[in-house]
């Protein structure tokens, strides 16, 4: 068996995402979101509500958060961890800017 | 770990309700819990049944458990399924339905049916009784016709229900069997202060009457007392008491007396069966007020989660009155006996009275009338057992003037210990509360409400609870503020709205800066609705935010709970052809959609279909005609319709043209929450125009408009706006009050809340009977027609929003290799 190694690769432009909002990328059988906030950042979570599998790439995004589009939990972005009284995690990955350039680490 | 065993709950109430709330904070991965309710709807708070019935609160107000809750539990809730057999041997129970549930433990919780005094004529259409939802919204359809109603019972239930169908502009008479009204709670000076109070708001009360039959036809018209007097009557509510419901329980071999015969662990005869609520019998006694069937619940709760835990014990109960205006309070015993002493306050201008009554230096009794703010105090030296002597001179002036303390309100609610009951119905004391308030840091009602339950019930100890904020807090507390449009903002949403009017903010950013928002990009509840506001009030310079739309209005679809997509093409009210239906049929086909069904709103919607293939589905839609059916929008959805005079013998005007062109001069209108129409061609009224938000009924004279009905989460019949005689007039009168809403409602305010928030006849004043503002409101829906009536599926088909229906990446697979 092969050890999974990290590698960074380019999914996309900042432009492509719109502001306080998500685009997604098809990785196998997984999909990942890509969030764009207000002020420029960039973050990645599974796109998977703890909750009840819901896309949060569909979601409301506001600060640094995302509001699931089915049953209204609220999700870091940062770290995909359900806020208020709810309880729950979402897979959370490394992504950064590189100029205009967005890159995920994945494992490979 | 275990396999997780089976719980079935029979029952729905708010007994079991509450048991499982105990349990699944006690044991929450302890049971798969399957419930049955021979009721069609969720838990809901059945004393608030009182106020639902006079009009001050909705039934969205008094649900308890949400379907949410029974989802996020991972509750199988079968609606409107009764239980007909339980099987002890084979461990199942049987729904009439045929659904068969297996059980470890079962809980029986079938409450109680109320008791129908068997007298001729108790069968006739139009004789009621008080107990569930069906009660109030059957006694509201009655009190549509503002008749006259007798109510037969003078107790707790039968007099809300008398004050309840009163203030809906019934004439009502109650009738009591006993000379004095509420006898078990009242001695008879309090009887007839109360009997007082409802005969000055025009509520006729007859004591010492016994019924001897009820008459009619076809249906009630009278009742007819032993001594003779008859008393016309369109409606008849027997509210003379409750019966356990223990039938099921007996059928299954179980001990069953008065109410199913339960230990204090609450279990019954065979001990994997529980019951709880009102059809359960302990010690020889059954209950019907809520504080100890909550005991129950929590007495079950901790046997079925270790099998151990607190067993039951008797304790006197308060009883309150819910009649807004009358104060009434009732604890204990209070029967005249050689070893009891009374101490008796009355003030006959005042309209007040108090007696207690003292055996051994102690309280056994309190009655209240007129003033009932040391009802809490009382009853805490009551129950405890309190040697009051010391007390005794000015015992019955009340707390606050107990060693000369000043006569602040307050000072009462902060002399009383930790330890006093503040909320009867859920047994939550005041250091619970107060120590609530510091540790979580809250501030205000609905925080304690929803931290503590205190208050949560039937709301008569909200002046305590918010008493305690005040002393806990000081000055953090501000009781009058308007609950605000979310976390983000201080304002609520009439203030917001006044003041983008006012100060002209024009974007979400302006908003959110000049209205001193506390986040920096607001939240997904205050977003979505500045987002509308402001679509609202600058239709022509607003640029629209669809990244602060909730999804469904970004993608012009709605969401599934697998994030699939339905479809919904508009049919004008309701109308289709054969090209039409063969286009459906053809993109069903092609894009292999899993699902068809027609809608409510005479529609079709077609669902699961996956994000990605919406634009192609669209695309060949839009080749037949099609346009988006806004099945999706806080906006026009859907003008229903019946055939009317082209087709139907009964039709008095052409009520489907017209719901076509109200459709195709209101689609595209943004509104605060979702906007159905109906037009009827005739007072038979096949298209159920009488709960829709707007709906026309077409009579031989013209149009009767309709507005403000609901037939949701509430059923409430329409008000009537008015009459006009034209299909112009009508769109005019229609287009006019639904631009009065679109200005005034709050986000996600449906019409009717709307319409009960502004009144009635205000609405009626604007929209009928002042031309010169019902023009105006006419112009200015016009005018935002001009921005909004854009097919959102063709402009999404020729390419706008793209980024929204494809991924950004696919990461191949290869370069793992």
């Amino acid at each position: 068996m092969n050890a999974l190694t990290q590698t960074w690769v380019t999914v996309g432009l900042l432009s492509d995402i719109p502001i306080r909002g998500a685009r997604c990328i098809k990785n196998g059988d997984m999909t990942i979101a890509v969030f764009r906030t207000a002020d420029g950042r960039v973050f990645a979570l599974e796109d998977n509500c703890p909750h009840k599998n819901g896309p949060l790439s569909q979601g409301i995004v506001h600060d640094g958060c995302v509001t699931c589009p089915l049953h209204n939990w609220v999700i870091s972005l940062e770290t995909g961890i359900a806020q208020g009284a709810d309880e729950g995690q979402t897979l959370s990955f490394p992504v950064k800017l590189e100029g205009d350039k967005i890159l995920l680490e994945v494992s490979r | 770990m275990t396999e997780k065993q089976k719980l079935v709950v029979i029952g729905n109430g708010m007994a079991p309700g509450r048991m499982l709330e105990h349990l699944f904070e006690k044991a929450p991965d302890a049971y798969d819990v399957t419930i049955f309710n021979a009721e069609p709807r969720v838990n809901y708070d059945r004393i608030m049944l009182s106020p639902v019935l006079s009009g001050e609160k909705s039934f969205e107000d008094i649900i308890i458990h949400g379907d949410g809750w029974y989802i996020e539990h991972g509750v199988m809730l079968y609606k409107g399924h009764k239980v007909v057999g339980i099987d002890r041997k084979a461990k199942t129970v049987t729904s009439e339905h045929g659904e068969i549930a297996e059980y470890d433990k079962l809980v029986i919780a079938t409450g109680s049916a109320p008791f129908i005094i068997p007298v001729p004529g108790h069968d006739l259409p139009g004789v009621l009784t008080y107990r569930d939802l069906d009660d109030v919204d059957a006694m509201l359809l009655a009190a549509q016709s503002r008749g006259k109603a007798v109510v037969i019972g003078g107790g707790l239930l039968g007099l809300e229900a008398a004050a309840g169908l009163k203030e809906r502009g019934m004439d009502v008479t109650v009738i009591h069997l006993m000379p004095n009204l509420m006898e078990r709670q009242l001695d008879p000076a309090a009887g007839y202060l109360l009997e007082r109070a409802f005969e000055e708001r025009g509520i006729k009360v007859i004591t010492s009457a016994s019924t001897k039959r009820i008459t009619g036809d076809t249906r009630v018209e009278s009742i007819e007392l032993e001594d003779g007097t008859v008393i016309p009557a369109t409606l008849v509510v027997m509210a003379v008491g409750i019966r356990p419901n223990g039938a099921l329980a007996k059928e299954a071999g179980l001990s069953v007396n008065r109410g199913i015969v339960v230990s204090d662990s609450m279990q019954t005869s065979d001990p994997d069966i529980f019951a709880v609520g009102e059809c359960a019998e302990i010690n020889g006694n059954v209950y019907g007020l809520v504080a100890p069937l909550y005991q129950m619940a929590e007495v079950a709760a901790g046997h079925l989660a270790n099998g151990g835990g607190k067993n039951f014990v008797e304790t006197s109960t308060a009883t309150k009155l819910k009649v807004t205006g009358i104060d009434l309070y009732s604890v204990g015993d209070f029967a005249e006996a050689d070893d009891r002493e009374e101490i008796v306050l009355r003030d006959a201008n005042a309209g007040i009275y108090k007696r207690l009554v003292l055996k051994d230096d102690k309280i056994i009794g309190v009655v209240l009338y007129g003033d009932t703010g040391d009802g809490a105090w009382y009853y805490d030296m009551l129950k405890k057992g309190s040697d009051v002597s010391e007390l005794r001179e000015t015992l019955i002036f009340g707390q606050a003037y107990q060693g000369g303390a000043a006569l602040d309100p307050s000072a009462a609610v902060a002399a009383l210990p930790d330890d006093a009951e503040i909320c009867g119905c859920n047994g939550i004391c005041k250091g619970t509360i107060t120590s609530a308030i510091s540790s979580k840091g809250l501030t205000n009602l609905d925080d304690v409400r929803a931290h503590t339950k205190a208050s949560a019930s039937c709301g008569t100890c909200t002046g305590l609870v918010e008493q305690l904020l005040g002393l806990t807090l000081g000055d953090a507390y501000n009781p009058s503020a308007v609950s605000a449009i979310c976390g983000c903002a201080d304002l609520g949403h009439s203030d917001v709205r006044r003041l983008i009017k006012a100060k002209e903010l024009k974007t979400i950013p302006e908003v959110m800066q000049e209205l001193e928002w506390k986040t920096s990009c607001g939240c997904s509840k205050c977003r979505p609705a500045l987002n509308y506001y402001l679509v609202c009030d600058w239709p022509d310079e607003y640029a629209d935010d669809y990244q602060s739309r909730f999804i469904n209005e970004r993608v012009h679809a709605n969401i599934q709970k697998d994030g699939t997509y339905s479809v919904v093409p508009r049919m004008w009210g309701g109308m289709t052809n054969s090209t039409e239906l063969r286009a459906i049929a053809d993109v069903v086909d092609k894009f292999q959609i899993p699902a068809v069904k027609c809608t409510g709103g005479q529609r079709i919607d077609m669902l699961g279909i996956k994000k990605e293939d919406l634009p192609a589905v669209w695309e060949d839609l839009g080749k037949a005609g099609f346009v988006s059916g806004q099945a999706y929008a806080k906006g026009l959805r859907t003008v229903k319709t019946c055939v009317g005079s082209d087709w139907c013998r009964f039709g008095t005007q052409d009520s489907t043209g017209l719901g076509i062109k109200l459709e195709k001069f209101m689609w595209g209108s943004w509104t605060p929450a979702k906007l159905k129409l109906a037009v009827s061609g005739c007072p038979r009224n096949c298209a159920e125009a009488t709960c829709k938000d707007i709906g026309v009924i077409c009579v031989d004279s013209g149009y009767e408009i309709h507005f403000a009905g609901a037939a949701g989460l509430d059923i409430k019949g329409t008000e009537i706006l008015g009459n006009v005689k034209t299909e112009e007039a009508v769109i005019e009168h229609v287009v006019a009050l639904a631009q009065m809403y679109r200005e005034q409602g709050w986000y996600l305010e449906r019409i009717y809340k709307w319409a009960k928030r502004v009144g009635f006849d205000e609405i009626r004043r604007q929209i009928m009977d002042d031309e010169e503002k019902r023009k105006a409101y006419y112009e200015r829906f016009v005018f935002s027609q001009k921005f909004a009536q854009v097919d959102p599926w063709s402009e999404r088909v020729s390419g706008k929003d793209k980024h929204e229906f494809k991924p950004m990446a696919t990461l191949s697979l290869e370069a793992a290799e």
